[in-house]
């Protein structure tokens, strides 16, 4: 059987060797500049028309604009609106690397810790930054819940510190997680359609439907990523 | 730079006087649109965005986990690297280790607490919906 680990093999393209450096442009890299590409081509082609009654393109990217725009106003609330490009942006990311994933014999970028994690650490360090400006020292408040007697900050105070350091934790291997054990599962039972010979027909009609969970997992991970990152925005903007 | 100025296109100017009345119609016909959708946007927020259907439960647990999980990690984490620093071996970590348990939980519960508050949303919005579409 072919090795179900190999799709998350990183392999350079370009090699570029800046003194220890190893720079080179890989497999991974390719595919995100894919997912830039096709969000911004997505984009671009479907609202170019800009008609006042929306061709099947435009409905679709107007559908997906509409969905972010109603996340922001709901989790975010006031003063959410000026982060809206940015959380946009970032569920077209997510969502075309997810998708683009799921093309047989490509490469899920998100399927990589350290890629989720650098994602989910940015959010996370810009979320606590933009809290500070706004609050300054009251900031710190987020982290002893209002009207508890003072003597529990003993203990109240590094779990609700532990809390919010997990964040970045819990929303990178959340994706990384749902992404990769979604391929191996794919991999492996694609694995036994070949040896099974005839019977090969019965993991390969379960493949079918496990191809469109799966499908349905990227969007829903896409969308679950972005709807924290508006909770955390919220949580800076409002302290709780 | 004249194409931009006609942008707004406005329909075939051949059209008849007769077409006026309809035209009215139309136009009271928007207002009422607009002004539903004007109500509707400030009291704030319909229906909660969702497009996550079926796949709602096994998508809780799983955040639940990890919520569970990461926080352990961290806590467990952060005491070990404090251990090294300070040579406090082992006690930092057994410290951070419940430190992180307990915040684990806390995580678990605020979860719950915002899935469960987005379902009863949800349940209300729909119940909303089903008595507009019962009007005739």
């Amino acid at each position: 059987m072919a090795d179900p680990m190999k799709q998350f093999e990183v392999t350079p393209i370009v090699p570029i060797q800046v003194g220890a450096l190893d720079l080179s442009f890989t497999n991974s890299a390719l595919f995100m500049v894919l997912a830039i590409a096709g969000a911004t081509a997505f984009l671009t082609l479907s609202m170019r028309g800009r008609a006042l009654v929306p061709t099947r393109w435009q409905s679709v990217a107007e559908v997906m604009y509409e969905v972010i725009a109603n996340m922001v106003r709901d989790n975010v609330g006031s003063g959410g609106r000026r982060y809206f490009p940015f959380i946009f942006t970032l569920f077209m990311f997510v969502l075309f690397a997810n998708v683009l994933g799921m093309i047989p014999g490509s490469f899920t970028v998100t399927s990589h810790i350290i890629v989720t994690f650098a994602l989910a650490t940015f959010i996370f360090i810009a979320v606590t930054i933009i809290g500070i400006v706004r609050h300054g020292a009251h900031f710190l408040s987020l982290f002893f819940p209002p009207g508890a007697p003072w003597w529990t900050g003993i203990i109240l105070i590094p779990v609700e510190i532990v809390s919010y350091l997990s964040r970045p934790v819990s929303l990178s291997v959340r994706l990384f997680a749902n992404m990769t054990v979604g391929h191996v599962l794919l991999k492996v039972i694609a694995g036994f359609v070949a040896l099974m010979g005839i019977f090969g027909i019965v993991p390969f009609l379960f493949l079918i439907p496990l191809t469109a969970l799966e499908l349905g997992i990227a969007v829903l991970q896409a969308y679950i990523f972005t709807i924290l990152t508006c909770v955390y925005l919220h949580d800076a903007l409002h302290l709780h | 730079m004249s194409e931009r100025i006609r942008e707004p296109r406005s329909p075939a100017p051949s059209e008849g006087a007769g077409d006026q009345a309809g035209d009215a119609a139309g136009l009271s016909d928007l207002d009422r649109r607009l002004r539903a959708a004007r109500a509707r946007q400030a009291t704030g927020g319909r229906k909660p965005t969702s497009i996550a259907g079926g796949q709602e439960g096994m998508g809780a647990g799983l955040r639940i986990a990890v919520e569970l999980l990461a926080a352990v990690m961290v806590g467990t984490g952060i005491g070990w690297a404090l251990d090294i620093w300070l040579g406090t071996r082992p006690w930092l970590l057994i410290v951070f280790f419940v430190v992180g348990s307990a915040a684990g939980f806390l995580n678990v519960y605020r979860t719950a607490k915002e899935l469960d508050e987005r379902a009863k949303a949800r349940k209300a919005a729909a119940k909303a919906d089903g008595q507009e579409s019962g009007r005739p």
